[in-house]
């Protein structure tokens, strides 16, 4: 029997630019710099623009039944692969074929409207994803059931919780009977038992005879859900085979994959006199390092430099903003009461951050480093890294990605007012 | 990107072969001609967009539709006022207020429906970076809504000509909706190429909304042809509202004979428009996740 998904060569290439601010071009950018060309041909060459190939040569095949899962780390392609089998964005090159219906949740909620109501965003939602009105209909009380929203179903969504809100867009989600269903990520949504439902329910889909392609970053329901599983890294396929396996290789090769060059980097102030090389991120686990940047665990940044060498009362820094462009932790070597005289001609800073109180989310991290009072060095957003869910109470329950901001140790209790005289009802006690 | 459907004959004899019968080959080539089976499968959801667009163009206002009775019927009477009493600019035998208000009628809808057209690619945004559907059909149904509108502005319309007592006559009735539907070609048209540009360079926001209040101008909604020399009218009809205001001007209230070979110079604008329209929006349509 043919395979289900056969991919073959497919790649997919980015011009990125260099400038910090290209997020979208604007047409007077584009006249003024094709006007300043002629004049200037040398502006183009590599400087400030450069192919990336977010996805290289990519071939696997997919048999029919089961769950199979893509890992990898941060901008190792895992995204750009499941938008182009979901035929969200076109291959560079390379070609790709997939028997059979196809159904991709990248994100569960797609096209939810806030002004309609939990009905209406049902048939919306469901017209999406790509079911038949007659399918939605006719699976509408069992969507109804699964979200257990039933008595606001006549209220617009913009009035529901985000818990109630992703209830709902998950059991539209769950209904969905493609053949081949691309997910991405989205069971990490939900409290805890709704997520075991819906993944129950993916379960169920994949002994019924679809094919799930998950993407995930959690090492843990790929390993229970995937009999199979492929390795992506840096945009290569780097490993395809039993999920044990691929989670092994994954794990080996992680403590690389969460470091950055900074050595190219051109978008940077500061005299120079020192340069920031590369950052990395460590996180230590019972002795074993490992790229899984979660919160709770200590996790040590590593910046390599290198400097002229006769450089004075030099005082290192990193700060750690949230994609907002809020500042939430700031490290700074002088203030910790450390100072540095001399600094070698290449060498490293590291801080380790114990316990790791970051909620899970993204984060940005800024370099900086100053000698005698001057900048020498100064970069921003050197890397880019993601923090997973951990148990940083000791208490087996995980924060909520909606939470964000910073975790804290807290002690909370509850009690009668004094005069009742009566026992206190319950203490719950977290100072660790 | 293109879809492709082969189904697989079963063989004789055989029971039904037990391979899907849907293949999707996702390949870099980039098709410009529409796949109209595709597009066929998809009604379903363009009929839900345009649902969803009616049904939260009112949502939490207090007069609901009647804002698409209010709004033309006020600038009707302001131009009525203003260009007609005050500047003295005149509409031959038809009373001025049933002249400009057939005139706003279409003008209406087509810069309503370009607008939409036009942002309809970045309002769908979130949709777009998630979910694959053929993206032409969101700047399409993104029209609907605004005919709806023509539906409620049109009664204020039949009201005039029951006041004025003005009888449409046959050639009228009969090219109505054959005008409305050269607005939508031309609105389309136009539409689809600045949605396309609006994916990357967001200056459309800022160049639709002048270019039709200076469209407005070049547009006969407030004057009539006549007022413009003979030679030079040709190339008002470049403009395919022209056409179609000025059609729809003679045939139902009878001023004048309608002017065929005027018409048709706005019918091949706006058909060009159309075409330029839908090729550009499939040559961009790929890299629109990527940009958007």
């Amino acid at each position: 029997m043919k395979p289900i998904i056969e991919a073959a060569g497919l790649s997919k290439s980015y011009i990125i630019s260099h400038q910090p601010k290209a997020d979208y071009g604007s047409l007077r950018d584009d006249i003024t710099n094709l006007l300043r060309r002629p004049f200037q041909p040398h502006i183009t060459q590599g400087s400030s623009r450069e192919t990336l190939w977010a996805l290289k040569d990519v071939s696997f095949e997919v048999q029919q039944g089961g769950i199979f899962g893509v890992i990898g780390g941060n901008g190792a392609g895992k995204s750009t692969l499941l938008k182009i089998l979901s035929r969200i964005t076109g291959p560079t090159e390379g070609r790709a074929v997939l028997r059979g219906r196809v159904g991709s949740l990248l994100e569960v909620g797609t096209g939810f409207h806030p002004e309609l109501t939990g009905r209406e965003n049902i048939f919306l939602n469901g017209a999406i994803l790509g079911m038949r009105k007659q399918e939605i209909e006719k699976r509408f009380d069992e969507i109804v059931a699964f979200s257990e929203i039933d008595r606001f179903l006549d209220t617009p969504v913009k009035f529901y919780s985000s818990g109630m809100y992703v209830r709902l867009a998950f059991a539209v989600a769950a209904h969905l009977e493609p053949d081949v269903l691309i997910v991405d990520e989205v069971l990490s949504v939900g409290d805890a038992r709704f997520q075991k439902k819906s993944l129950g329910k993916m379960g169920d889909a994949a002994t019924s005879g679809a094919t799930v392609l998950l993407v995930s970053h959690n090492m843990a329901s790929i390993e229970s859900l995937c009999t199979r599983a492929m390795l992506l890294e840096r945009g290569r396929l780097v490993k395809m085979g039993e999920t044990t396996e691929v989670i092994k290789e994954y794990l080996s090769i992680a403590s690389t994959i969460a470091s950055q060059n900074l050595a190219d980097r051109t978008d940077r102030q500061g005299s120079g006199r020192l340069r920031f090389t590369g950052v990395s991120l460590r996180s230590k686990e019972e002795g074993q390092y490992s790229d899984m940047v979660q919160c709770g665990r200590d996790l040590e940044f590593v910046a390599s430099f290198t400097s002229t060498g006769n450089l004075k009362q030099v005082n290192p820094g990193m700060v750690i903003y949230a994609p907002t462009g809020q500042c939430l932790i700031v490290m700074d070597c002088e203030m910790s009461g450390v100072s540095l005289d001399t600094v070698p001609k290449s060498g490293h800073f590291s801080c380790r951050l114990d316990r790791l109180p970051l909620a899970p989310g993204q984060y940005y991290l800024n370099l900086f480093c100053t000698a005698s009072g001057e900048i020498v060095d100064w970069v921003q957003n050197a890397v880019t890294f993601d923090v997973e869910a951990g148990d940083f109470f000791g208490t087996g329950k995980l924060p909520s990605l909606s939470h964000g901001g910073l975790l804290v140790p807290q002690a909370w209790s509850c009690g009668p007012d004094e005069r009742d005289g009566l026992t206190p009802g319950g203490v719950s006690r977290n100072e660790a | 990107m293109e879809l492709e459907e082969t189904i697989q004959p079963s063989k004789l004899g055989d029971k039904p072969v037990e391979s899907k019968p849907i293949e999707l080959v996702i390949e870099p080539r980039r098709a410009l001609k529409l796949n109209f089976r595709e597009l066929w499968s998809y009604r379903e959801l363009f009929y839900f967009f345009a649902w969803r667009d009616i049904k939260v163009r009112y949502k939490q206002t207090a007069f609901g539709a009647a804002w698409a009775i209010f709004q033309p019927f006020v600038t009707m009477v302001v131009f009525t006022v203003f260009f007609n009493k005050v500047a003295g600019i005149k509409s031959g035998v038809i009373p001025y207020a049933v002249f400009s208000y057939t005139g706003l009628l279409f003008w209406n809808f087509f810069s309503n429906a370009l607008l939409g057209c036009s942002n309809s690619m970045v309002t769908m945004q979130s949709v777009i970076t998630k979910i694959y559907f053929p993206r032409v059909i969101a700047p399409f149904s993104a029209t609907i809504v605004n005919m709806v509108d023509f539906g409620f502005a049109f009664l204020v319309y039949a009201g005039l000509l029951i006041y004025y007592r003005i009888t449409p006559g046959i050639l009228g009735v009969l090219l109505f909706l054959p005008m409305l539907f050269l607005a939508f070609i031309a609105a389309t048209g136009l539409g689809l190429f600045f949605a396309a540009v609006n994916v990357r360079y967001r200056d459309v926001r800022f160049i639709t909304p002048f270019l039709i209040s200076t469209f407005l101008f070049l547009t006969p909604v407030i004057y009539p042809v006549s007022m413009v020399p003979a030679r030079f009218r040709w190339i008002l009809y470049l403009n395919p509202m022209t056409g179609v205001i000025q059609t729809v001007r003679n045939s139902t209230l009878g001023e004048g004979a309608i002017q065929w070979g005027m018409l048709s110079i706005s019918v091949a604008s706006a058909v060009c428009a159309l075409i330029i329209g839908l090729v550009y929006f499939r040559r961009q349509e790929r890299s629109f996740a990527d940009y958007i």
